[in-house]
């Protein structure tokens, strides 16, 4: 810094190295539980030093809780989810700044807004659309009165149905809508000169031709800080896999995995806990976001601060 | 504003209509649902409704279980805020110092950000567990001192320390972006002047960061709110005895264990009508610090 503080800079470690440890603290007692046998897990003074039963534990852990497939759905999910996030916001973005329509402010508060409609607090009725996608439609056109008139001209009793109850679909779609994405988009693309998209035009650069071979690739930074928030967000997903998926077998997610390795009455029928295998399974859950904030770090702090949130 | 447009609009209209559709299917309808829903009586899944008006909220408002959860939520809220906000701020107040092994303590309060809410629920479950985790310690000399199973306080201080230990990482962030947003040459002249680093931090750093702080502390209540769920549901299943029944997890409780959709429909109406009035005041603050800088 600017002047020589001594006292200050040693204080200013203990503080910093304080932190560190509180923040490390669960983690490691987490960590230290997975590395010993259910006896010792189990006895009071809690073990502060790992044991040798770490591979035996996650070896156990991955098995009870077939992590093999939990793990390959949430990547299905995530990478769904990240591809789609940022699909739908970039051409959302691309559409309010480059063209210039009535109703653009409309189509930007309706997005806005949904920042304030966070899925906790519609989660009865959601779950009620996922059961049926398209019953939104068949409600207007009961409604309407449309159904009637259909039934009446050709015979047809119109009854749209679209199931995404247990399917990546289910556990995809309604993730992909971002407000936040699209604002960074929206921001980035404001910063794009006029001369520059006059310069395609004047080249014969239609939109889309413009926002491929232009916007695309000079969203990069963009898009990879979108990413790397997004894949956290997709997974560590929890409530809405913890609703839509029933068939955990086939579908399970690894977050909702985890609430079934809590050793409770339920799991242990009673028994003693197996405190070791559920605190395995933890971080093997919690490693592969971890991994990805800490490589991309740069890009994930700079996203994370321009969408504010 | 842009002078250079793109023509055919009927593009334009189809780039935003995947969002708009997905929007309306999964966003307005349900809100609507639910606000339709928390003025009828519905039989689950079909079946009649009958219009009720504000019946529901009236049962709502007059049932104690529901100020239960509304207090645990503020309870929840104001402290586990004040927790990892306060901790966020004094750590990002002296690594802002960059000292020795800068990058090494940005990395090191960053990873928890990543943490799924169960996961942290999980573990903090074992640390705080009376027979084996950290304070049976103190069961060893006081049997049934500490049991969050049991005792109402201890868990929701549980709920709490997870909570704000899962949100310090997004704090740290942000308090470190702005502390550093602050020029070098402000800090350089106060020095010259004589302010020493604590003077600078209480009087210099601390009230140019106001904005930020501000802005961290309506998006933390905010979330306190809303994103709480994986937490209390893997920690406490909102027990003992609804001591940490927070207001999502009472949502999801009644509708779908309880199945009283009219009335988790209810509680979902006046948890959306807070979470917009945060929103609100969020935003209302946003514009001004535009002013602000």
């Amino acid at each position: 810094m600017i002047e020589r503080t001594p006292v200050l800079n040693a204080l200013t470690h203990v503080i910093l190295v304080t932190g560190l440890l509180l923040l490390l603290f669960p983690v490691w007692i987490a960590f230290v539980a997975a590395t010993h046998d259910m006896t010792a897990v189990n006895t009071a003074p809690v073990e502060l030093w790992p044991g040798d039963q770490f591979l035996v534990n996650l070896e156990q852990a991955w098995a009870i809780s077939d992590m093999g497939t939990k793990f390959t759905n949430t990547v299905i999910v995530a990478v769904g989810v990240v591809v789609g996030k940022i699909a739908v916001a970039c051409i959302t973005a691309f559409s309010l700044v480059f063209f210039n329509y009535r109703g653009r402010m409309l189509v930007f508060w309706l997005v806005f807004i949904t920042l304030m409609l966070p899925l906790e607090v519609r989660i009865v009725p959601t779950y009620a659309v996922a059961a049926n996608a398209l019953s939104p439609f068949q409600a207007m056109l009961d409604a309407t009165g449309l159904t009637a008139l259909i039934a009446t001209l050709s015979g047809v009793q119109v009854n749209l149905e679209w199931n995404l109850l247990n399917s990546y679909t289910g556990l995809i779609l309604p993730l992909v809508a971002t407000a936040t994405g699209t604002f960074l988009y929206r921001q980035f693309f404001l910063t794009i000169p006029d001369e520059l998209v006059e310069a395609a035009k004047m080249d014969g650069a239609g939109p889309i031709r413009f926002l491929i071979d232009v916007l695309i690739p000079l969203s990069r930074t963009n898009i990879a800080a979108l990413a790397t928030i997004m894949f956290v967000y997709a997974w560590n997903q929890y409530l809405w896999p913890l609703l839509i998926i029933t068939d955990r077998a086939n579908y399970g997610m690894v977050a909702v995995e985890l609430g079934t390795l809590v050793p409770d009455q339920f799991t242990t029928g009673g028994g003693t806990p197996t405190w070791h295998l559920a605190m395995a399974g933890t971080l093997i859950v919690m490693v592969p976001p971890i991994v990805v904030v800490v490589l991309m770090q740069r890009w994930f702090v700079r996203g994370l601060i321009n969408t504010d949130k | 504003m842009r002078r250079a447009y793109f023509k055919a609009n009927w593009i334009a209209a189809l780039l935003v209509a995947p969002q708009l559709l997905i929007i309306f299917v999964f966003f307005y309808w349900p809100a609507s649902q639910a606000l339709y829903w928390s003025l009828t009586l519905e039989q689950p899944w079909g079946g009649g409704n009958t219009w009720v008006g504000f019946e529901n909220f009236r049962t709502l408002l007059s049932d104690a279980y529901y100020w239960n959860s509304v207090r645990v939520s503020f309870v929840f809220a104001i402290a586990s805020t004040a927790l990892a906000m306060s901790m966020a701020l004094v750590l990002a107040l002296f690594a802002d110092r960059q000292l020795r092994g800068y990058k090494f303590f940005r990395v090191g309060m960053i990873w928890p950000y990543a943490i799924a809410a169960p996961a942290v629920g999980l573990a903090f479950r074992f640390v705080f567990n009376p027979h084996a985790g950290i304070l049976s310690y103190i069961n060893e000399v006081l049997p049934g001192f500490w049991d969050p199973t049991v005792n109402g306080t201890q868990a929701v201080i549980m709920v709490v320390v997870a909570g704000a230990w899962k949100s310090i990482a997004y704090n740290f962030i942000f308090f470190l972006a702005a502390l550093q947003s602050i020029p070098r040459s402000l800090i350089e002249a106060s020095a010259m002047d004589g302010a020493g680093p604590m003077r600078r931090m209480r009087d210099l750093q601390l009230p140019l960061i106001a904005p930020t702080f501000f802005f961290i502390l309506v998006i933390n209540i905010t979330d306190s709110f809303t994103d709480s769920f994986g937490i209390v549901d893997v920690l406490t299943g909102g027990g003992p005895a609804r001591a940490t029944d927070l207001l999502v997890y009472k949502i999801y409780a009644d509708g779908f264990r309880g199945f009283d959709y009219s009335g988790a429909a209810a509680q979902s109406v006046i948890l959306m009508v807070l979470v917009m009035a945060l929103t609100f005041v969020q935003f209302r603050y946003i514009e001004r610090r535009v002013h602000y800088t």
